[in-house]
């Protein structure tokens, strides 16, 4: 080779190219790719928004969710009202779903999105959370009844350890939260992810309790914190409910 | 194998056993300890590194003759990162469930020791064939061990194999568990891992002399 790759001038040179095509080609690829990605994103939100209030299609031990094809027309069918809350003030708002929490929360005056999903008669809402778990951000969907008790839960996470933390979303998990309610004495206080409740096959559906995944302890501790600031936050909403 | 003189085949073999990057080389440990609870995610992760193990040496042979030595790791680091964005990124667009499971393994495949060894130690002095023969024997003795560690802590730990219950219902208490066996959650923690890496290096020695080092 003539090229003398130890002079200075070569390296700063090198440098200089390999960070201007390897920069291209990643920009070039983010925006190719962007539309198709935020459309996967939004499919993903309104089956984990289904998913909460039972419409999916579940094997007997297994998530599965509504095809991506199917997702849109479901969402419309069960999905009958959207809220936001912001200031104590309820709007419907028929786009609440796309309402990206974590920006919510950065911002001095958060709106809280709701949904209302109606099937077979029956009423659910839908409340989406946010937290933190052990590396990194955890997320769901929660939905409860009239009377406060809680109807589907759908968890995920960015970065969970697999096989330990990353199990909040496996189904067993998730289904233990069916039917826990998330009041006591007349406040909301969500849900705890709890370690020797000496209730493993969660029995008692009113001590505000699930059993907790081994090995998961910070991960687990992330998702009850999760669960009681984001249920308090719409306590006047569901105050409301039991008003009426 | 006809296709492949004997060194390039040895290229393949060697870091199945004797040279392998985990157990003799001690390369790739944090991703042995952390991903292993499972049986699937070392399949997934062990298939990831060998996609990007053997893309990133081809790429790095084929320029080795124009990188500044000065700046080799930085060159290296900017290859593998920017490949393992494009994958993800793809993945995200064209195979979204796929893409969720993966996306936990992108910043370990990023940091992974046995990629940036393997560029360094092979890439840098051998052709793009070659390299991308040793990338494929490197990533596949790892891929080796990852799933040997994940079979015992997921069989042990959890008592379900690539999630599908295989000793009965530890809570109904059916099959094994019916006769009390409980399973071990120590085996979900990460010591356990490195436990499970030392009983290979010592069963991988006794059975092999030649490694013993005097």
């Amino acid at each position: 080779m003539a090229i003398n790759t130890e002079k200075n001038s070569y390296t700063i040179a090198f440098a200089v190219v390999m960070v201007v095509i390897v920069g291209s080609l990643l920009a070039f690829v983010s925006s190719t790719l962007k539309e198709q990605i935020s459309t996967n994103e939004r499919f993903e939100k309104m089956q984990n928004i289904l998913y909460a209030m039972g419409v999916n299609n579940n094997d007997e031990s297994s998530v599965v969710f509504i095809p991506t094809s199917e997702v849109q027309t479901q969402f419309e069918t069960y999905i009958t009202q959207q809220f936001v809350i912001q200031n104590g003030q309820v709007t419907e708002d028929p786009e609440a779903y796309l309402i990206d929490l974590k920006r919510e929360e950065a911002s001095e005056n958060p709106r809280l999105p709701l949904f209302v999903g109606e099937k077979d008669g029956k009423k659910f809402y839908i409340v989406p959370m946010r937290g933190k778990g052990l590396w990194d951000a955890i997320w769901g969907f929660v939905s409860v009844d009239d009377q406060k008790v809680i109807q589907g839960a759908y968890f995920d996470h960015k970065g969970e350890t697999p096989g330990l933390g990353a199990n909040i979303k496996m189904r067993y998990f998730m289904d233990d939260f069916i039917g826990e309610s998330i009041e006591k004495n007349g406040a909301i206080v969500g849900v705890t992810v709890a370690k020797g409740n000496n209730d493993p096959v969660n029995e008692d559906k009113y001590d505000n309790e699930v059993d907790a995944l081994a090995g998961a302890t910070i991960t687990g501790n992330g998702l009850s914190a999760m669960l009681s600031t984001s249920l308090k936050k719409y306590e006047s909403f569901f105050n409301s409910l039991s008003a009426q | 194998m006809a296709l492949l003189n004997k060194k390039d085949a040895a290229l393949l073999k060697d870091p199945l056993a004797d040279n392998n990057p985990i157990t003799i080389q001690v390369l790739g440990i944090c991703s042995a300890l952390a991903i292993t609870a499972e049986l699937k995610a070392s399949i997934v992760m062990g298939l990831s590194v060998m996609f990007v193990l053997a893309m990133g040496n081809v790429v790095i042979s084929l320029m080795r003759n124009i990188i500044p030595s000065k700046i080799r790791i930085i060159v290296q680091l900017v290859v593998v990162a920017a490949l393992v964005i494009v994958v993800d990124q793809a993945l995200k667009a064209f195979a979204y469930e796929l893409s969720k499971t993966l996306s936990v393994f992108v910043g370990l495949i990023i940091t992974n020791c046995i990629i940036m060894g393997r560029f360094e130690a092979f890439a840098l002095a051998n052709g793009p064939k070659r390299a991308f023969l040793d990338g494929i024997g490197n990533a596949a003795g790892y891929a080796l061990i990852l799933v040997i560690i994940g079979f015992f802590r997921e069989l042990l730990g959890s008592g379900t194999l690539l999630g599908f219950p295989v000793l009965g219902d530890p809570i109904a208490k059916t099959g094994l568990y019916a006769l009390g066996y409980e399973n071990n959650g120590f085996m979900l923690l990460s010591p356990m891992a490195l436990i499970i890496v030392g009983i290979i290096i010592w069963v991988q020695r006794s059975r092999n002399p030649k490694l013993i080092e005097h």
